[in-house]
């Protein structure tokens, strides 16, 4: 290993590729024939296969959450601070799988694929998925690593919405789930920040209804608004203050319109580097399962009628900063599983990092996940 | 074997509580704290219940003990409850400490179909006496904090939280009295409201 990779990362891992020929109807009534999930792995399955935890990745999530490519790669996995050997979720006792999302632009069959049926890019054309289309592929994919039932499956924001899915979905495959800083389903204000970022995207001269590789153009610009946006509404007021409060680039203001406050420049790096890594029509897709994702709607709107079904134990955190997903909304899925008599545990953890702070290592909240991962080894005698 | 000679004796007053808790009832425990007596009670009778709990570190035990812990500020009712939903809520030594005792109480009657409350008496003799020969804010083992920085805000005696009761028009299923060390004493059972330091109360709509 070599000599700067930290003895608590999971070290240098290669993502894996699976092939599903078996065609997948979708909610929306369109048929993927076949697909391909890009995926990652941490620790080793035990002969039992019963050590394996799921972790569900957010909007811009990927495969990739520990560990590095390489030993030139800057930055490990977007959950490092959380999974590894001694960590969070450690990977001496668990073996974890986290996949790149149907629709995603990292590996996994996405609107960057060829569509068979033309032999192009499949763009604007990719169906649209919902979150229980994804946590159906992802039972596939347990199905391929031959994991019947997953020790926890685990998510942050529209991962815990996938997580939340897992257990009404597949009620007797997971055994505890981790909902964190998420919510049951989006507000009208979460959809309206969610239909400005697409309309940005959509309304860029380069989008091209969605075909713009055809056009061998990107659109950026669209892309750069959407997640300057979006990543304004992960911060809180108070964690933005204290981050750049009204400093300057420059010594004095310049009166022109380029960026002048750090904040301005932040949100354009942000911004410009997203715009460029990213693909505007995987992030139109993921807005829109957000938006779609309402699991009580089928059960009278009756959120405890639709974890009635759950079998597993539930871990609910939520952020006191956290405004896109707020305390309330976890607390919303919280009332539900009591009044379905379900084991939950919740904790609101105090910070300014507002919905961000799902992805920091703040004290308690690791404390506390740690605890509660340590629950489960030892409950299921792992 | 039943018992687990690895635990600790539950503490005194938990251990009166815990026996006028029928098997395999729900529970709900108001600032559970460590959560001894859910654990107690979840693995010797077979009980479900949750704790409500705000104290960090208390939370912490409670994940560690594989507890169903919900952290949420007492003083905000129980809201997360519906009408009916548990057998018993319990809530030890927290009375005093909420910002409207008489409205937890409505709240937790409205849960559940018992509470069982503890709180101490600040009627006992040597409160009176603290205060009557120091001419200061009492203070001992029981309530060992200053008059400006104690959470216990609404300190009562037995007759007053009778009164409550009687006024809220309900009923006192089973009432003990103890001392600092949770030992009932023949004395005690004769002035409560004197020498009582902590009261446990079963009270029913």
């Amino acid at each position: 290993m070599p000599k700067d990779i930290p003895s608590d990362s999971v070290g240098i891992v290669t993502p894996q590729l699976a092939q599903f020929n078996e065609p997948l109807t979708l909610r929306s009534g369109k048929v993927l024939n076949n697909y391909e999930l890009v995926y990652e792995t941490y620790g080793t399955l035990n002969a039992e296969k019963s050590n394996a935890v799921l972790i569900c990745h957010a909007l811009s999530g990927h495969h990739h959450a520990a560990g590095f490519h390489s030993e030139e790669d800057k930055k490990p996995g977007w959950w490092d601070s959380c999974i590894g050997p001694g960590k969070v979720i450690d990977t001496n006792v668990f073996f974890v799988v986290c996949l790149n999302n149907l629709g995603g632009c990292h590996g996994s069959t996405g609107p960057t694929s060829i569509n068979p049926d033309t032999g192009e890019a499949w763009g604007g054309e990719f169906p649209m998925v919902r979150v229980r289309d994804w946590v159906e592929s992802q039972a596939r994919l347990a199905d391929y690593l031959g994991i019947e039932t997953f020790a926890a499956v685990i998510g942050g924001s529209l991962g815990g919405m996938q997580a939340l899915r897992w257990s009404i979905q597949y009620p007797d495959r997971l055994k505890y789930c981790a909902v964190i800083a998420s919510a049951p389903k989006l507000s009208a204000q979460n959809i309206a920040f969610n239909e400005v970022a697409r309309s940005a995207i959509m309304k860029d001269p380069e989008f091209h209804d969605g075909f713009y590789l055809k056009h061998n153009t990107l659109p950026k610009s669209g892309l750069m608004q959407a997640r300057m946006l979006a990543h304004l509404t992960y911060l809180s007021d108070d964690g933005m203050g204290e981050k750049f409060g009204r400093e300057l680039q420059t010594e004095e203001i310049q009166y022109d319109f380029k960026p002048e406050f750090q904040v301005e420049s932040y949100l354009h790096y942000q911004g410009e580097k997203f715009s460029t890594t990213f693909d505007a029509n995987t992030y139109l897709l993921m807005t829109k399962a957000l938006d779609y994702f309402d699991p009580a709607q089928y059960y009278e709107n009756d959120l405890a009628k639709c974890l009635s079904h759950a079998q597993c134990k539930f871990f609910v955190v939520s952020f006191t900063s956290d405004w896109r997903f707020s305390p309330e909304r976890s607390e919303e899925i919280v009332d539900a599983l009591v009044e379905a008599d379900k084991d939950v545990t919740y904790a609101c953890i105090e910070s300014e990092k507002g919905h961000d702070a799902f992805l920091i290592p703040i004290p308690r909240y690791i404390q506390l996940f740690r605890a509660y991962m340590q629950r489960v080894a030892r409950e299921l005698a792992l | 074997m039943n018992m687990n000679t690895t635990e600790s004796p539950l503490r005194s007053d938990l251990e009166i509580i815990q026996s006028w808790v029928p098997e395999g009832s729900q529970i709900l425990d108001l600032g559970c704290g460590e959560g001894e007596l859910l654990a107690y009670l979840k693995s010797h009778k077979q009980c479900q219940g949750y704790g409500l709990e705000i104290h960090p570190d208390s939370l912490l035990s409670c994940v560690a003990k594989g507890i169903n812990v919900i952290e949420h500020d007492l003083d905000n009712g129980l809201r997360h409850f519906k009408d009916g939903s548990v057998d018993t809520v319990v809530m030890t030594q927290a009375l005093q400490a909420v910002r409207r005792p008489d409205l937890l109480l409505d709240e937790m009657l409205r849960v559940g179909k018992e509470a069982i409350i503890t709180f101490p008496n600040f009627g006992y003799w040597r409160t009176r006496f603290y205060l009557m020969s120091k001419g200061k804010m009492p203070m001992s083992k029981t309530l060992p904090y200053n008059w400006y920085d104690t959470p216990n805000i609404h300190m009562c005696t037995f007759r007053d939280f009778e009164k409550l009761c009687q006024d809220k028009g309900l009923s006192i299923l089973d009432r003990t009295v103890v001392d600092s060390n949770h030992q009932q004493r023949l004395a005690i059972k004769l002035w409560p409201n004197l020498l009582g330091e902590i009261a446990i109360y079963r009270v029913t709509r």
